[in-house]
């Protein structure tokens, strides 16, 4: 990737003008690189101001910086750019899913689908909404309706959770495959954890603990503490990279950090 | 079979920035061997590793992650890594914290074969 990166960016040195800079902002913002992703998207937009997939671009960066309210401004630009623009669509889906707009999120993930019917992301979160849907019309209230701290961020909704040292879920969400809500539980198995790895850590003479990473059979766990009253969980299928789990663990901290701070002012 | 264990542990050592390696009973954290630097706490090691891993099982079952296969604590100054073993054993390593731990887990998973 970081050859990518080079050779994108010499491209885009070359000629500022060039299409390299949607690749190069992606792989930067894949990189967790958000400054730089930012800056690329921006600049690329100046020359192309009416390019659909710039704006998807852009979206998705302010989306993993955490602000989905400038993202979803971007996914429906793109939209008046492209009417069929699949990632606009999806980006705009996840959007209203956070918010709580469940038709709004159904309805630009179905034309997501059929923008691109390969996109295997789409196809799991049209299940993971249907079956919030579905849950909510048969028992009203029954959806926890925790702050949407995450929004915008991969796994927001299922696979993202926020708890505090008691064992409480403070924000975000962790949904097994079928949608069960596990959130509260494993928040409880969780209570302790970062006086035990603190304890673990001074008694080793290890330092501060950082994170503590737990690959299982089927899926990864990342646990990490954003504050110190605090600790987050990411929880992502096997297919995911330990490598790629820590980069979206340090974004997830880093906006709960940020949510955090509010919370306490 | 001790020294069948120790061999084991004796080889994880060898990775470099390993400063220690047990065998530990998941159940109750006491340690059933040891190859360990002077001044690592072989006990607390045993039992704050067995703690976690029990903590971390119950999670991760619940989240349908399934049995955790590799536990990795990353502190500033130092790694605790710990893998189950056969019968009821976890193989716990206390390293520096740039280790290899793709190496190091190797050497554990071979080391928990021993076990069987």
């Amino acid at each position: 990737m970081i050859d990518d990166i080079r050779a994108l960016s010499a491209e885009l040195a070359r000629d500022p003008g060039s299409l390299a800079f949607v690749p190069l902002g992606e792989a930067l913002r894949l990189r967790g690189q958000l400054d730089a992703a930012a800056k690329v998207a921006l600049a690329g937009l100046e020359h192309h101001p009416n390019l659909a997939d710039g704006h998807d671009l852009y979206a998705r960066i302010v989306a993993d910086a955490g602000d989905v309210e400038r993202a979803a401004d971007e996914w429906s630009i793109a939209l008046a750019l492209d009417p069929r623009h699949a990632g606009a669509h999806k980006g705009l889906g996840f959007a209203n899913f956070q918010h709580g707009d469940l038709d709004a999120a159904l309805e630009h993930l179905e034309l997501a689908l059929a923008a691109d019917p390969t996109d295997q992301s789409v196809v799991q979160a049209l299940h993971t909404v249907r079956q919030v849907a579905q849950q909510a019309a048969a028992q009203p209230g029954a959806v926890p309706q925790r702050p949407a701290v995450f929004a915008g961020l991969e796994g927001a909704g299922d696979g993202l959770l926020l708890v505090d040292p008691q064992g409480r879920v403070l924000a975000g969400g962790l949904r097994v495959h079928g949608g069960q809500d596990v959130a509260e539980e494993v928040a409880a198995y969780l209570a302790g954890v970062s006086q035990e790895a603190e304890r673990t850590a001074r008694l080793l003479e290890l330092g501060e603990w950082r994170w503590i990473m737990a690959e299982g059979e089927h899926g990864h766990l990342h646990l990490s503490a954003p504050s110190a009253s605090s600790l987050l969980l990411l929880a992502r299928d096997k297919g995911v990279p330990s490598g790629r789990l820590a980069i979206l663990a340090a974004r997830a901290a880093e906006v709960a950090r940020r949510w955090l701070e509010v919370q306490t002012l | 079979m001790t020294t069948r264990f120790q061999a084991a542990l004796d080889r994880v050592t060898q990775v470099r920035g390993v400063r220690g390696a047990m065998l530990v009973a998941s159940d109750d954290g006491l340690v059933v061997a040891e190859s360990l630097m002077e001044g690592v706490r072989g006990n607390a090691v045993a039992a704050l590793a067995a703690s976690l891993a029990k903590r971390f099982h119950r999670a991760s079952e619940t989240a349908a992650c399934g049995v955790p296969e590799f536990l990795h604590l990353q502190a500033s100054q130092g790694s605790l890594l710990a893998t189950p073993a056969p019968n009821g054993m976890l193989v716990v390593v206390v390293a520096e914290a740039d280790i290899n731990v793709g190496l190091a887990r190797l050497e554990m998973l071979r080391a928990g074969g021993a076990v069987a």
